[in-house]
C-alpha cells in the first residue's frame, strides 16, 4: 500500500498529490520534489543509453530509512511518484509496476475527459477512488 | 436596419468562417491531446522525433482514419510533409463540386488533431494542410499535411 502517491506535469508542477492523512503532509511534498531530480536523471541516462526502447517504470527512484520512493514517466512526460512504506516488505517489483499501470490507465481516463483541461489539477472523483484504494487502509 | 433577429456574425461571413474553423481546429487540438495520451499507452518511450513521427502516420491514423499515412518526408531539420492519397474524410467530398466549401472545415479539424498529439508528445507544432489533385484521377482526393517542428522545450529544473 502506498503511503503518497503524486502526478507530476511535464513542467514539474503537480497535477495531483496526496498522503495518507495521519502523517506530515510537507515531509512527502518534499520528498516527491527532490524525487524529480532522479527522475530527470534516469530520463537523461535512458536517452544515452544504446537500449533499443525506453520502459516507462523507472524503478525504485531513492530508498531513505522509512520509506521508498518509486517513479514512472508516460510518453508526454507526466511523472507518477509513489512513495511506499519500508517496513511493508511484501510489495514486490510486479506489484509496484502493476499499481503503476493502473494510475496511469486512471490518468489516461481523466486526460480523455472532455471536461478536463491538460494542465489543470485533476479533481476526477474517479481518480480519487483508484487513489484511495492504492493508499494504506487507515483503520 | 434592423439586425436583432440575426446572429450577431452573419454580417461578416468571411470572419465567421475564420473563427469557425479555428474553433474547429481547437476541437481538433483537445481530441489530439487526449489521443496523444491514450494510443501510445502501451508502448515504450520514444527515443526520438521520427518515433513519435511513425507513431503519428501509423497508430495515430489508423486509429481515427483506419489507414495508414502514405508517405513521410523530412529535411531532417524540424519540417515534415506527410502524405494521405485518399483521405477517407474528402473522398466523399471530392466526388462532385456540390460541397466543396465544406472541405477547410474538416482541414481544420485535423490540422488541431495532429497539434494536439503532437503537443502531448513533447513538441510544439504548426500543422498545414493542403489538398493536391492527384496526376492520375481527375477528381481530388490526396492531402498533404506539412508542419514544422520547433524543438520540445527543455524544462528547467530550479537549482534548489
Amino acid at each position: 500500500m502506498a503511503v503518497c502517491i503524486a502526478v507530476i506535469a511535464k513542467e514539474n508542477y503537480p497535477l495531483y498529490i496526496r498522503s495518507t492523512p495521519m502523517e506530515n503532509e510537507l515531509k512527502f511534498h518534499y520528498m516527491v520534489h527532490t524525487s524529480l531530480d532522479v527522475v530527470d536523471e534516469k530520463i537523461s541516462a535512458m536517452g544515452k543509453a544504446l537500449v533499443d526502447q525506453r520502459e516507462l517504470y523507472l524503478g525504485l527512484l531513492y530508498p531513505t530509512e522509512d520509506y521508498k520512493v518509486y517513479g514512472f514517466v508516460t510518453n508526454s512526460k507526466v511523472k507518477l511518484v509513489m512513495v511506499v512504506d519500508s517496513s511493508n516488505t511484501a510489495l514486490r517489483d510486479n506489484e509496484i509496476r502493476s499499481m503503476f499501470r493502473k494510475l496511469h490507465n486512471s490518468y489516461t481516463d481523466v486526460m480523455c475527459n472532455p471536461f478536463y483541461n491538460p494542465g489543470d489539477r485533476i479533481q476526477s472523483r474517479a481518480f480519487d477512488n483508484m487513489v484511495t484504494s492504492m493508499m494504506i487502509q487507515v483503520c | 436596419m434592423a439586425a436583432s433577429a440575426q446572429h450577431p456574425y452573419s454580417q461578416f461571413p468571411h470572419q465567421a468562417q475564420k473563427i469557425g474553423l479555428s474553433i474547429l481546429e481547437s476541437m481538433g487540438f483537445r481530441v489530439g491531446q487526449a489521443l496523444g495520451e491514450r494510443l501510445p499507452q502501451e508502448t515504450l518511450g520514444f527515443r526520438e522525433e521520427l518515433d513519435v513521427l511513425k507513431f503519428l502516420c501509423k497508430d495515430l491514423w489508423v486509429a481515427v482514419f483506419h489507414k495508414q499515412m502514405d508517405s513521410l518526408h523530412t529535411d531532417h531539420q524540424g519540417t515534415y510533409v506527410l502524405q494521405d492519397n485518399s483521405f477517407p474524410l474528402l473522398v466523399p467530398i471530392a466526388s462532385g463540386l456540390q460541397y466543396m466549401e465544406e472541405a477547410p472545415k474538416f482541414l481544420a479539424f485535423t490540422c488541431g488533431l495532429l497539434c494536439g498529439a503532437l503537443s502531448t508528445l513533447g513538441f510544439q507544432s504548426l500543422v498545414t494542410a493542403s489538398v493536391t489533385a492527384l496526376p492520375a484521377c481527375e477528381s481530388w482526393r490526396g492531402c498533404l499535411w506539412g508542419f514544422t517542428l520547433f524543438s520540445p522545450r527543455t524544462h528547467l529544473t530550479c537549482g534548489t
